[in-house]
Formats: C-alpha cells, structure tokens, sequence
C-alpha cells in the first residue's frame, strides 16, 4: 500500500513535539525514578552511536573516505572542535580522500 | 518592574537570542543540506522536506525517520523512531522545566517547547537566573529557519551538485553526530564503552542474516533499546553525576 508522505510528516511532526511539550507543560517536578533517568541520560549517545556506524562507511562512494571520516571526526571531536566545524572537517576528509582516490590511485 | 520595563526587557532578551542563535543556524544550514540529500532519497519534495524540519527540527530523528520513509515503512514504525531518536529531548524539556520561574505565563511552556534542540537547550539552559523564554524564541527565529531552508535546497541541489560534492555532503550528519557523542564519551568511561559496544552491535546487526533485512531505522530503535536499557540497569546515574553534567 503507497502511503502518504503528508501524513508521515505530520507523525514525524507530533511525536517531536509531543516528546518535548510533555515534561515542559505536565512536569513541575523532576523525575524520581532512577532507571528511567538513566535511560533517558544514555538514549542520545547509544542512538547517535548505533546510527554513525557503519552507516557513514556506506554513506561514500568509496568506505575508505568513510573509514577516514569516521576517524578524522572522532579526533575533531576529542580535541574540542564545536559541532559545526567536525561537520565540515569530515566533509572535506571525504572530498579530499576521494579526490585523490580517483585521480592519483 | 512596570509593564514598559518588563517590555524593554524582552525586547533585549529577543535581540541577543537572534544574535546568539546566528552561528548556530549556520551550523545546522549545512547538516541540514546533507539531511535534504536524504530526504530527496526518500522521496520527499523541497516544500515537504522544509515543512518536516520546521515541524520537526531534529537532526537525528528527522534521518531516521527519512530512512525508514524511503523503505515505505509503516506510520507507527516512523512515530516509535522519531520516539526513540528525540527521546532525549524529553530529558532537556525535563531540565527546561525546572529552570522556569514560577511567575512565567503557562503559555510560554507550550510555546518555548517547539524547538528544544540540542544547540537552543545549550544555550537557553546555560543563561544565569530562570529560562527566559524570550531569548529562546530570538535563538529559534534564526536557528530554524536556517534548519529548514538548508534541508529544503538539499533537496533541491541534491541532484544538481557533482556526486563527489554529494558524497562529501553526505557525511556532515555523522560529523555532527559525533560532536555530540565524543566530548561525553572523553568525559565519562561508561559512555565511551557503550559507543564503542553500540558501534559493534551495530555493526554486526548489518551483516547477520536476517536482522539485517530489518529496516536500519527500525534497527536503531531495537538497538537503542537494549544497550541503553541494559546500561541503565547495570550503570544507574548517581544524582551527584547528574547535576555535575548537567552544570
């Protein structure tokens, strides 16, 4: 069945705003239990994690300038680049890496 | 302080926001070509990619659920992902929500929660005294549009850019990803296992047979579910941690 794009956005769209409207309207207190803290305080680096590896390897034409991405944005970050410019030191790895991958190899 | 004051106030509180949320627009306007890119792939056009990240306006939830879109996956598999991938953000409106003074209109609780994001939590959360919703809704003003017309040209140019320049593009995502998980993972032993466990699992969910005929974005969610479930089982926060990480 062909679904409507339309209606996935609007889903998207709900369940984003609901997500952060929930604890900001309903919540004058902070959350006791500890698990469901925990959880919530691990959700975003494991999602993030999962979603990184080893999509960026497939995400180029070539998985060496993926590989090298993924390495160059895990020093940009150690070292203390902000977000913007770990974006755009992979982007120029994968250019560079794929520059020299077709023409000098 | 008298009603022309309290204006004066917001109307500072509105500019500086404006000001402040600038860099971080350009930022997302680049994560954001590389997220249209995948849009486009999903089949979305540049009109329904830019209404998804106005609507949405998360990076991370909006991929995953342009993935599983483009597998024709169903309504409730996109709703539980976009759950999974902003859950998060349940955490930081948590966190919002204790930083309220308790003189603010109701309806800036509502309001101010559209766009809790990574970056305008940051820099809202990290301002002395009480949330100013004011200044939050000055960083938004400049932030997300940038966020949706960046995703909208990325459908756009997609398919106008050489495919070197798209296959560079396409990794200012994972960039940005990794600029969120890494400086904790520095930080805190317990995150740096679970990225290094999650990357295996990961991984090895790719190649099984069978598990890797599951849409990756579903994937994520099972993923995400387990390590994060089982870390907080085995590795519960101490309240202290909490604070400290969150000061």
């Amino acid at each position: 069945m062909d679904k409507n794009i339309y209606i996935y956005i609007l889903i998207m769209g709900a369940v984003s705003y609901l997500i952060r409207a929930l604890p900001m309207t309903l919540l004058k207190k902070p959350i006791k239990n500890k698990f469901i803290r925990s959880f919530l305080y691990y959700v975003p680096y494991v999602t993030l994690a999962v979603m990184t590896f080893p999509a960026i390897i497939n995400a180029t034409q070539s998985p060496i300038s993926g590989v090298l991405a993924l390495a160059v944005g895990i020093i940009t970050a150690t070292v203390g680049f902000n977000l913007f410019k770990v974006a755009v030191s992979c982007c120029l790895t994968v250019f560079a890496a794929e520059l020299i991958i077709t023409y000098l190899l | 302080m008298s009603p022309l004051n309290l204006i004066k106030t917001n109307k500072a509180a509105i500019r500086q926001g404006l000001k402040d949320g600038l860099p971080i627009g350009f930022g997302y306007f680049a994560v954001a070509f590389s997220l249209g890119v995948t849009a486009k792939n999903a089949g979305l056009s540049a009109f329904q990619g830019f209404l998804a990240s106005v609507l949405c306006s998360a990076s991370a939830g909006e991929y995953v659920a342009f993935t599983l879109i483009a597998a024709n996956a169903s309504y409730i598999e996109v709703a539980l992902a976009t759950f999974v991938a902003n859950a998060r953000y349940m955490l930081m409106s948590c966190a919002l929500s204790q930083k309220a003074s308790p003189d603010m209109p109701y309806i800036h609780r509502p309001l101010s929660a559209i766009y809790i994001t990574d970056e305008l939590f940051g820099i809202s959360i990290a301002r002395k005294g009480f949330f100013d919703p004011f200044y939050h809704y000055g960083a938004s003003l400049t932030a997300v549009p940038l966020w949706a017309i960046g995703t909208a040209l990325g459908v756009i140019a997609g398919n106008i850019l050489p495919l070197s320049v798209v296959s560079a593009l396409s990794v200012a995502l994972y960039g940005m990803f990794m600029a969120v998980f890494i400086p904790p993972a520095k930080k805190d032993k317990i995150i740096a296992c679970l990225v290094v466990i999650s990357f295996a699992l990961s991984y090895i969910a790719s190649i099984l047979p069978v598990i890797s005929e599951i849409a990756e974005g579903t994937r994520t969610i099972i993923l995400t579910v387990i390590i994060a479930g089982a870390a907080a089982l085995l590795f519960p926060r101490k309240e202290e941690e909490e604070e400290e990480s969150n000061g």
